[in-house]
């Protein structure tokens, strides 16, 4: 399989969440706006290169047996450094997304990609896995947050396109966040499968 | 006296108000993942229970008696995610050997609770709140029942769905979302219920 094709199996065929449906509490709890779903995309995405990136180097240095524990450390390292950078550079990100930097660590795509793809293919395929599985997570996470921004505020990135009163607030909610995502996997399974 | 009334009000909040999985979308993946049949549903639900409190006990004094006194905050989130794993693998041999049981019904889902967020999520937020130890384990405790609770229900409503014919591209995950999008807006209602009880208590 050659890095392109990696690449766009990551944001189709194997799409984090209307797929594998790995990932849901980042997925639900943080797409609140389509600027917040899309930050946490990234900050997943960064973290998920770069433990790709070191797992796939150090994979022949660690025992089979303590490999799991092992994975969680490089993970929750660049976790507690992607921490770190964001509440210094971006404050309001921070305050927005909240508990759920810590929990990117706790994210199953992260441990998933490395189980399933970094453990067993070079270093280069598995920067580009982590490029595409990071992306269809950000695009999942940005459609979901600009269907809830859209429905719920009357305005998409910030951008008003009509007035807030004729928004349905309930979007903005929980309730909300489980029907969105209810409705696009409907979508994506009605256009990718033809079901 | 008010500290009797504030351990109350936690318990409500956390079960009802701000429910761990409605309302903060907390351990969403053993939420849809486990939830087919109402007893696995609550053998899930018991398991996160008793390891969020011994979750909590052992990452709270790591906190204050390690990390605040060396000065080592910055690595809360590795400490605590390699106590929880650790220690969930203990809880799993300590029940193989003295409660085979027990062990035989929560088995299974225990591998699984080092990744399911709320454990790692409540220890967090516990110190982030600055409760106390008491308070931390009723919060953490509420927390639990909060989850078995939505888990039950969840399972109960699932079991009915297995009866009807859904529309092929709503089949599986889709219509379990919608129908868990139902169940938050029930508990929507509880919102707000907070605020009157604290007037209620004289806490404010």
């Amino acid at each position: 399989m050659n890095n392109f094709k990696v690449l766009v199996n990551g944001i189709i065929k194997e799409n984090p969440t209307f797929v594998l449906l790995l990932g849901m509490c980042p997925t639900l709890g943080t797409t609140s706006s389509a600027i917040n779903g899309m930050s946490m995309g990234l900050a997943t995405m960064c973290v998920l290169i770069l433990s790709n990136f070191i797992i796939a180097l150090i994979k022949k240095l660690i025992p089979d047996m303590v490999r799991i524990p092992a994975y969680i450390v490089v993970i929750a390292s660049l976790v507690t450094v992607l921490q770190m950078v964001i509440k210094a550079y971006a404050p309001e990100i921070d305050k927005s997304l909240g508990l759920f930097i810590p929990l990117i660590v706790v994210n199953c795509i992260i441990l998933g990609r490395a189980e399933s793809f970094a453990a067993k293919n070079g270093a280069i395929a598995s920067i580009f896995d982590g490029i595409g599985i990071g992306l269809g997570f950000t695009i999942a996470l940005t459609c979901l947050g600009a269907v809830r921004e859209l429905l719920g505020t009357g305005a998409i990135f910030g951008i008003t396109l009509w007035g807030e009163n004729y928004g349905m607030l309930m979007f903005v909610l929980a309730p909300g966040a489980f029907l969105a995502l209810g409705y696009l996997i409907v979508l994506f399974n009605k256009i990718t499968k033809k079901a | 006296m008010d500290y009797v009334l504030n351990l109350v009000l936690i318990i409500i909040v956390a079960i009802f108000v701000n429910n761990v999985v409605l309302a903060q979308f907390l351990g969403i993946c053993p939420f849809l993942g486990v939830s087919k049949k109402v007893d696995t549903a609550s053998g899930m639900g018991m398991a996160v229970t008793a390891v969020l409190v011994v979750a909590t006990i052992v990452t709270y004094l790591i906190q204050t008696y390690v990390l605040n006194v060396f000065g080592l905050e910055y690595l809360q989130t590795i400490a605590f995610i390699l106590v929880i794993a650790a220690l969930v693998q203990m809880i799993e041999i300590i029940l193989k050997k003295t409660m085979p049981a027990l062990y035989q019904a929560l088995g299974v889902f225990l591998p699984l609770i080092t990744t399911n967020c709320c454990i790692l999520g409540v220890a967090i937020l516990v110190i982030q709140k600055d409760y106390d130890l008491l308070q931390g384990i009723i919060f953490a405790l509420a927390t639990g029942i909060g989850f078995l609770l939505a888990m039950v229900l969840f399972a109960g409503l699932r079991e009915q769905l297995d009866l009807v014919d859904v529309p092929k591209p709503f089949r599986g995950v889709p219509i379990a979302l919608i129908t868990a999008s139902l169940l938050a807006m029930a508990f929507m209602g509880f919102s707000g219920v907070d605020g009157g009880l604290k007037i209620l208590f004289g806490l404010q």
